[in-house]
C-alpha cells in the first residue's frame, strides 16, 4: 500500500523548509499544498486546530505539527535510508540541543531585526551574530553538524538563510563578514540537492518581506 | 558503575521533571542542589549556553533542557517508558510536552506580575492554554496523558500543574478550577496520589513560603 503524504506549507517558512530536506533526504515522495495565511484551508485549521499554522506534515490521513517533531517522526518512519539524527542517544540528545537553540534564538531574533529599529534592533543583531558564533564552534571542523551528511540540526537551522538577505538589508549588516565560517557551512548544504531543491531564493523571501513590513505598516 | 548527578533546585518544576523520571525508573542519582543567586562553577561549565538548571551529568557527560534529558533517560533506562513506541502517538506526546513548555511562559509572567491587572491578564492566558489542553487531550478513545501508567506527558505537565497548585495559594487566587477543566483537574488529583510522585512532591508549606520571598526578590529588582 502506498503512502500518502501531504505537506501544508508556505514557501517562504523555514519551518517548512525543514520538513521539504527531511522528505526529500529520505526520497519520499510527497504533495506539496500551498497555505494561503490570510484564508487557511479547512484542512490546515482542522489538522491543526491548535496552533492553526503550518507547517503541518499528514501521513495517511494522519496530521504531525511542529516541524522539529516532524522532522523526528520521519526519522522514525523511514528509518531505513539517509539518517538524520545520531544512533548515539548522548550525541541523539545534543542534536536535539542545538536545534532547539535555534529555535529559541534565530527566528525570534531574526524577526527582530526585521521589524524594529534603533536601540532594539542593534541589541537583536548583536545577539543574533553571537548565535550565529556559538553555532559556528559547534560546527567545529565538521563538513556539516551532522558529521559527513546533513543531519538535524543542519536541517533545522539552514532554511533561515533564505531570510539574511532580509535581515541584512533591513538591518544594515553583512554576516558572511562576522560569520564567515557560517555562510561556508551554508554553501556546502546548498550543494546538496536535497537542500537546494527544497530552499527558495533569497531574493524572493528579500521581495516578501518587503511586502510585509508594507503590509504591517514598518517605515 | 554508572554515575548520575543531577543539579537543580529543589523548588524547580524544570528540576522536578527529571527527578520524578529517574524516581520512576528506579535510577540512583546524586542530587546537587544549586543557588540560583550563586550557581557553582561546575554548572557554568556544563551549561555555558543558558547557565541554568537542571543538567544531569552521566558519566561526567552533561545534558541540559528538562524533556531533553527526560527523553535521554527514556532512551537508555527503558523501563517503565514514557515515550510511546508507536510513531505517530510518539510525535503527539511530543506535540503536548512542548505545549506543556509554551504554557510555562505564561506562568512565569504570573509569577512576575506585580499588581492586580497583571495578575489578571497572566492568569486569563494561563486559562487559555489549560482549555486548549482540556479540549484536545481528554474523551472520546485519547489517551495524550497516562492513565494507570505515568507518560511522559505527565511528566512535561506534572511540575507545572504543581506550580500552579501553589501559586492559588500563595496568591490567593483560584487557577486550576474543577469547573472550568474537569478533566485536568480529575487528572492531576490521580497524578498526584501515585506513590512515586506522592513521596517526591516539594512540601507545599515551603514551596509557598519560597514563592511569596522570590516573587518579592523578582518585583522589587525590576
Amino acid at each position: 500500500m502506498a503512502d500518502e503524504v501531504v505537506l501544508l506549507d508556505f514557501w517562504p517558512s523555514p519551518f517548512g523548509m525543514r520538513i521539504r530536506i527531511a522528505l526529500a533526504e529520505k526520497g519520499i515522495k510527497y504533495e506539496y499544498k500551498e497555505e494561503d495565511l490570510r484564508n487557511k484551508s479547512p484542512l490546515l485549521l482542522q489538522s491543526n486546530p491548535v496552533h492553526k499554522k503550518i507547517p503541518v506534515l499528514i501521513h495517511n490521513g494522519k496530521p504531525i505539527c511542529e516541524s522539529l517533531i516532524v522532522v523526528q517522526y520521519i526519522e522514525d518512519v523511514w528509518s531505513n535510508r539517509n539518517p538524520l539524527l545520531p544512533s548515539d542517544p548522548y550525541h541523539r540528545a545534543q542534536a536535539r540541543f542545538w536545534a532547539d537553540y535555534v529555535d529559541k534564538k534565530v527566528y525570534d531574533l531574526g524577526r527582530k531585526i526585521w521589524t524594529s529599529k534603533g536601540e532594539e534592533q542593534e541589541a537583536a543583531k548583536k545577539e543574533f551574530v553571537e548565535a550565529l558564533k556559538l553555532l559556528e564552534e559547534q560546527l567545529g571542523d565538521k563538513t556539516y553538524f551532522g558529521g559527513d551528511n546533513v543531519g538535524f540540526v543542519d536541517i533545522a537551522l539552514v532554511p533561515f538563510y533564505t531570510w539574511f538577505k532580509a535581515y541584512e538589508t533591513f538591518g544594515n549588516f553583512n554576516i558572511e563578514s562576522e560569520c564567515p565560517k557560517f555562510i561556508a557551512w551554508v554553501k556546502r548544504c546548498l550543494q546538496k540537492e536535497s537542500v537546494s531543491k527544497s530552499l527558495p531564493d533569497p531574493h524572493k523571501v528579500y521581495e516578501f518581506v518587503v511586502e510585509i513590513r508594507k503590509r504591517i505598516g514598518i517605515e | 558503575m554508572t554515575d548520575i548527578k543531577l543539579h537543580g533546585f529543589w523548588y524547580s518544576p524544570f528540576t522536578l521533571r527529571v527527578k520524578w523520571t529517574l524516581k520512576l525508573k528506579g535510577i540512583p542519582y546524586e542530587n546537587i542542589e544549586e543557588d540560583r543567586y550563586n550557581k557553582s562553577a561546575q554548572l557554568l561549565q556544563y551549561n555555558p549556553v543558558y547557565k541554568r538548571t537542571p543538567v544531569l551529568v552521566h558519566d561526567g557527560k552533561p545534558l541540559c533542557e528538562s524533556m531533553i534529558i527526560v527523553e535521554y533517560i527514556d532512551e537508555i533506562w527503558p523501563q517503565n517508558p514514557l515515550l510511546p513506541t508507536h510513531s505517530y502517538h510518539k510525535a503527539l506526546a511530543r506535540f503536548w510536552v512542548k505545549y506543556a513548555d509554551d504554557t510555562f511562559s505564561a506562568v512565569a509572567s504570573l509569577v512576575r506580575s506585580s499588581n492586580g491587572e497583571e495578575q489578571e491578564k497572566a492568569i486569563e492566558k494561563i486559562w487559555e492554554h489549560l482549555k486548549v489542553v482540556e479540549d484536545q487531550c481528554f474523551g472520546d478513545g485519547k489517551n495524550v496523558f497516562g492513565g494507570d501508567t505515568i507518560n511522559i506527558v505527565d511528566i512535561a505537565f506534572g511540575p507545572l500543574i504543581t506550580l500552579l497548585v501553589v501559586l492559588e495559594d500563595a496568591l490567593g487566587v483560584k487557577i486550576l478550577d474543577d469547573e472550568k477543566f474537569p478533566h485536568l483537574h480529575s487528572w492531576y488529583n490521580n497524578f498526584k496520589d501515585v506513590p512515586i510522585i506522592k513521596e517526591n512532591l516539594p512540601d507545599q508549606d515551603k514551596m509557598v513560603a519560597f514563592i511569596k520571598v522570590f516573587r518579592e526578590k523578582l518585583i522589587a529588582s525590576s
